[in-house]
């Protein structure tokens, strides 16, 4: 038999379960710290970001309403087949110049993150949620829902656990997400789309853009059917007045304050994502 | 097959027309080429502001009620509530039951009521039920009336018993326009389409329409084209010019232009206007409204700006 002839992979977006090109056409090189070529990546494009407000709204109303014990069970899938690939992350981490023992170590802590927040997912209505006492004959319950539909601006550093620190809070509970990555950090993004694609998250749930993040972000904080956009990993020089295209429908913005960890592992991180919902009800016989 | 047979009958003392078999490979093809047509700014507002001007604006459920009737036939004359300069649809499509209650609504806004008649959407009843059920429609106040050819009778081969029964409803129709859906994802291929298009029209058809709708495969590009190419050589053969209705499945102001570009570029301009071109619809509205938004603002929007039917 003849010689393997290796397969190069090509870098994709994430879409609606799907991995498109970006409508573009473009691309963005990814190098090694040698200067050597590693990947092609797909440079998503406003429209792209479009196809994907679009794949997110339609899974919204199917994620949030499964039981989040169900949700739990699938982000815990999800972390089943990450451990699976473990080598391929790490690898993608050492491409772009991280010592061995470093990358593995990241990879080993993202996955233990991920677990730790598919346990979260019926457990945070506890946490977050109240009973109010209040004057008069009423039950009055505090309870946290998902926002809707989510774009994350994820973390450049550290590339896989910032990523998931983030994207795993916003999907715990029921919303969906848009993801925008850049730079060498979409290798590992587009091999945990790969990972997603193949653990029962429907289609939709999770989407993700390969992309300048200054180009598409301005996009997704103007765009009204986007409930959501957590700045994290945004650019520093992102504009005030760009940010102020989220006023238009009420858009929440979370992280990217000054000094804000982006890989912090809290409960209330999952609340950033949440809306609280106060419900009277009348006691009575 | 006698249903693709080369001559479709068309009565006494009239010519019969020939129907030439269709190339599927390049009507498919031409079809793909036309439906990669981009449409930007300037251009793509006025196609968009056409779309609207030929949607049939279509509600045919059996949960209808008197009130939702009522709040299409307002959608209708005026999709976009904050927006006077979006025009008004060609018509709004209805079951015989509410065409009293559409005309009533739309009572001098120049916006017709267009009524589905003639046991729709099979049409498998009595030609003279159908018939009554026509004249019935007329008699509501439609203006248009939309019928099925009798798809038994054509597959089965029985040309002239489909042809007579159109020609019959067309009588009954009276002074209103008579649609005749052809329904051809049930016809089996393009040139049982050709065949079935030229027959809806010897028979007196005004326009002929895609689908109801009601089942599966319904308008596709090159169903559109197929259609487009009938009406054009049954224009040459005969001088008459006979419109076209495409209609089931066309959710998206794309898909919309998409079939613009088609029946402009087989028909040209002229059939480019809501007395020869519609689209039956219900949700394709409000993504048009959609994109005209986007045009205006620069930003996109979502389903939660328009209304929800």
């Amino acid at each position: 038999m003849a010689g393997h002839m290796p397969v190069d992979k090509t870098y994709k977006l994430f879409i609606g379960g799907a991995f498109p090109r970006s409508e573009s056409g473009r691309t963005f090189q990814v190098r090694s710290a040698d200067g050597g070529l590693l990947a092609n990546v797909s440079r998503a494009s406003r429209k792209d970001l479009r196809e994907a407000v679009r794949a997110a709204r339609s899974a919204q109303a199917g994620w949030s309403s499964r039981t989040a014990y169900n949700r739990g069970q699938i982000l815990y899938r999800v972390a089943e087949v990450m451990e699976s690939r473990r080598a391929e992350f790490a690898t993608a981490l050492r491409d772009t110049g991280r010592p061995a023992r470093s990358a593995r170590r990241e990879v080993d802590a993202s996955i233990d993150r991920w677990v730790w927040y598919a346990g979260w997912a019926d457990k945070v209505h506890h946490v977050l949620g109240s009973v109010n006492p209040v004057a008069g004959p009423y039950f009055n319950f505090t309870v946290p829902e998902p926002t809707g539909v989510v774009v994350i601006a994820a973390p450049d550093e550290p590339p896989l656990m910032g990523l998931l620190s983030r994207l795993a809070p916003a999907i715990v509970s029921g919303n969906t997400a848009i993801v925008l990555t850049g730079g060498a950090a979409s290798l590992v993004a587009v091999s945990l789309a790969e990972v997603l694609a193949t653990s029962d998250v429907p289609a939709g749930v999770v989407n993700v853009l390969t992309c300048d993040k200054a180009e598409v972000l301005p996009w997704a904080l103007s765009h009204l059917d986007v409930n959501l956009v957590d700045l994290t990993g945004a650019p520093d020089d992102l504009g005030d007045e760009v940010v102020a295209g989220a006023a238009e429908n009420v858009k929440r913005i979370v992280g990217g304050r000054e000094g804000s960890d982006p890989v912090e592992a809290s409960p209330y991180v999952i609340g950033d994502f949440l809306e609280m919902k106060t419900i009277w009800h009348p006691i009575g016989r | 097959m006698s249903a693709t047979a080369p001559f479709i009958p068309t009565g006494a003392g009239s010519r019969p027309v020939r129907v030439a078999p269709v190339d599927e490979v390049a009507l498919e093809a031409r079809a793909a080429v036309l439906c990669t047509r981009s449409i930007k700014t300037t251009s793509k507002r006025a196609a968009l502001h056409l779309a609207i001007r030929c949607i049939d604006l279509t509600t045919l459920e059996g949960a209808d009620t008197p009130d939702k009737v009522a709040s299409l036939c307002q959608k209708a004359v005026r999709p976009d509530p904050s927006d006077p300069g979006i025009p008004s649809v060609a018509a709004v499509c209805v079951y015989p039951e509410m065409v009293g209650h559409a005309v009533d609504a739309v009572a001098g806004t120049g916006v017709a009521v267009a009524s589905v008649a003639g046991a729709f959407p099979a049409g498998m009843s009595a030609i003279d039920v159908r018939t009554a059920d026509i004249a019935d429609a007329v008699r509501r106040g439609a203006d248009e009336i939309d019928i099925v050819l009798n798809r038994s009778a054509f597959l089965a081969g029985d040309l002239g018993r489909a042809h007579d029964e159109i020609a019959t409803a067309k009588e009954a129709c009276g002074p209103a326009h008579l649609k005749v859906i052809l329904e051809t994802g049930e016809l089996g291929g393009y040139d049982q389409i050709r065949s079935a298009s030229m027959l809806a029209m010897a028979a007196g058809a005004d326009f002929i329409k895609t689908s109801t709708g009601k089942i599966p495969g319904a308008a596709t590009p090159p169903t559109m084209l197929c259609m487009s190419e009938a009406i054009r050589d049954f224009a040459d053969q005969t001088g008459t010019a006979v419109g076209l209705k495409g209609a089931g499945g066309i959710r998206t102001a794309k898909q919309a232009w998409h079939y613009l570009v088609i029946v402009g570029e087989t028909l040209g301009q002229d059939w480019l206007t809501p007395a020869r071109f519609r689209l039956g619809a219900s949700s394709l509205l409000n993504d048009v409204l959609l994109q005209l938004g986007k045009l205006d603002t620069g930003r996109y929007s979502g389903p939660d700006y328009v209304t929800v039917d």
